[in-house]
């Protein structure tokens, strides 16, 4: 067990030290985000619908749409030069694999929700300052199931057709159910509803995460054999 | 006698079938007091819906068996089984709005039972989306499999993150905790339409089976 996280940091370490030194993706997945913001702004009518209202929703599709820019990158850095191939051939487990990718994604994903989350105060005036702490909560909890099977479902795309619309047409139905919960959880909160009523949600959220991020671990090396 | 013959043969006997029970929704079946002739379709869109859900059940099933034992015929199974389930939820999500209109008033309505439809056609859609955009037959069945389990361990939470919303969906009639609310020939009606439906499944999927192309265009999804 200490073997395979201990490889599993590995593999996330190289690539996020990867991400650190050429900062190319997180730099556009982060203005990606913003556009996507502003087009949100643009795309509504704020005399006719408060903001607080459609907030939940422009912050979750801006997410899912920030996390499959983040995902198509995870794999495809891994086909340049056969570095997959280098990968497979380390001896370790395809768990520590897929772990490590999981890891990597994760962080990559909540630099950019990180981001994503000040801009959307700032953009919409949304008072999310006195209820951070269980948003952050609602948002980790979504990010997690969503990026584990993302990861899962990139390794396989990137040996496909059209890999960058594929990843999202395999993609987003799995994100219906951590979408809704974590929307219907984030309108509770913003509405300064009492914390009882979002643990329901919290909680389907925290069973999706352990079934999707078990069932992808187990999945992961049928992705990668040769 | 090939497979591909006999699937015929089971086709044809499912049609035959499925004649003779319109026949008899249509002709000896009571009219519905409220909903009137417009409650005929029932007897071809719960069938439908019962014959994508067992195709997606079976895909789920020989995706996990085609990665315990890599028996390409499992995965020659999930793919036939993929096709006819995204055949019959069209079937199951057009004859819907054509009955919710009149009923309901509205074509569509983002109910727990049509959201999960729904999402069973793209998972459907995204799997033969797949399957077709990998060359490689090895690799195919192995992404195919993936994508199987995941989509049939999905469902149910679909089904969980939209069971919550008020529902305008009938509430089940047969299988439930109490005695089926239907009259006896409605019910009657029922069944044999479930029974021709799955007989229909049957033949479509063993005469696709037969053609044995994965998908892909790729031939035989042979070497796994």
């Amino acid at each position: 067990m200490a073997e395979l996280l201990r490889h599993a940091w590995a593999i996330a370490r190289k690539d996020l030290l990867l991400e650190f030194r050429t900062r190319t993706a997180i730099l556009s997945a982060a203005v990606f985000t913003a556009l996507v913001l502003v087009v949100f702004n643009f795309g509504r009518d704020p005399t006719a619908v408060p903001t607080l209202t459609i907030a939940p929703s422009i912050l979750w599709v801006t997410f899912s749409f920030a996390g499959m820019v983040a995902l198509n990158r995870a794999f495809q850095l891994e086909l340049e030069n056969q570095a997959l191939d280098g990968l497979l051939l380390a001896p370790m487990s395809r768990y520590s694999l897929y772990l490590g990718k999981l890891a990597a994604n994760l962080v990559f994903v909540a630099a950019v929700e990180t981001i994503g989350l000040f801009l959307f105060a700032l953009f919409f005036d949304v008072p999310i300052w006195r209820v951070l702490e269980p948003l952050v909560g609602v948002i980790a909890l979504a990010t997690v199931g969503f990026i584990a099977v993302g990861t899962l479902f990139s390794a396989m795309v990137i040996r496909t057709r059209f890999a960058e619309l594929m990843l999202p047409v395999l993609l987003l139905p799995f994100l219906i159910p951590p979408l809704v919960w974590a929307v219907q959880a984030t309108g509770a909160l913003l509405a300064a509803r009492p914390l009882s009523e979002v643990t329901g949600s919290l909680k389907l959220l925290a069973a999706y995460d352990i079934v999707f991020v078990a069932l992808a671990t187990f999945l992961f090396p049928a992705t990668v054999e040769q | 006698m090939t497979l591909a013959q006999r699937g015929r043969r089971v086709t044809l006997v499912g049609l035959a079938l499925l004649a003779g029970v319109y026949v008899r929704a249509l002709v000896y079946t009571p009219v519905e007091l409220h909903q009137g002739p417009a409650q005929k379709i029932f007897y071809v869109h719960v069938p439908a819906a019962w014959s994508a859900m067992l195709a997606m059940g079976l895909v789920g099933l020989t995706s996990i068996l085609y990665l315990l034992v890599k028996d390409p015929r499992y995965d020659r199974f999930a793919a036939a089984s993929a096709e006819v389930g995204t055949a019959f939820s069209l079937v199951m999500l057009t004859t819907g709005p054509i009955w919710a209109k009149p009923i309901w008033g509205t074509w569509w309505t983002w109910d727990a039972r049509l959201t999960l439809t729904l999402f069973l056609f793209f998972i459907f859609l995204g799997y033969l989306l797949l399957r077709g955009a990998v060359g490689e037959a090895g690799l195919r069945a192995r992404y195919s499999a993936v994508l199987g389990i995941c989509g049939l361990v999905l469902l149910p939470f679909i089904h969980l993150s939209v069971y919550l919303f008020r529902t305008l969906h009938p509430q089940p009639i047969v299988l439930k905790p109490s005695a089926p609310s239907l009259p006896g020939s409605m019910l009657a009606t029922l069944l044999l339409s479930f029974g021709v439906f799955t007989v229909l499944y049957l033949g479509f999927v063993m005469q696709r089976y037969a053609i044995g192309d994965g998908g892909g265009g790729g031939g035989d999804a042979g070497s796994a």
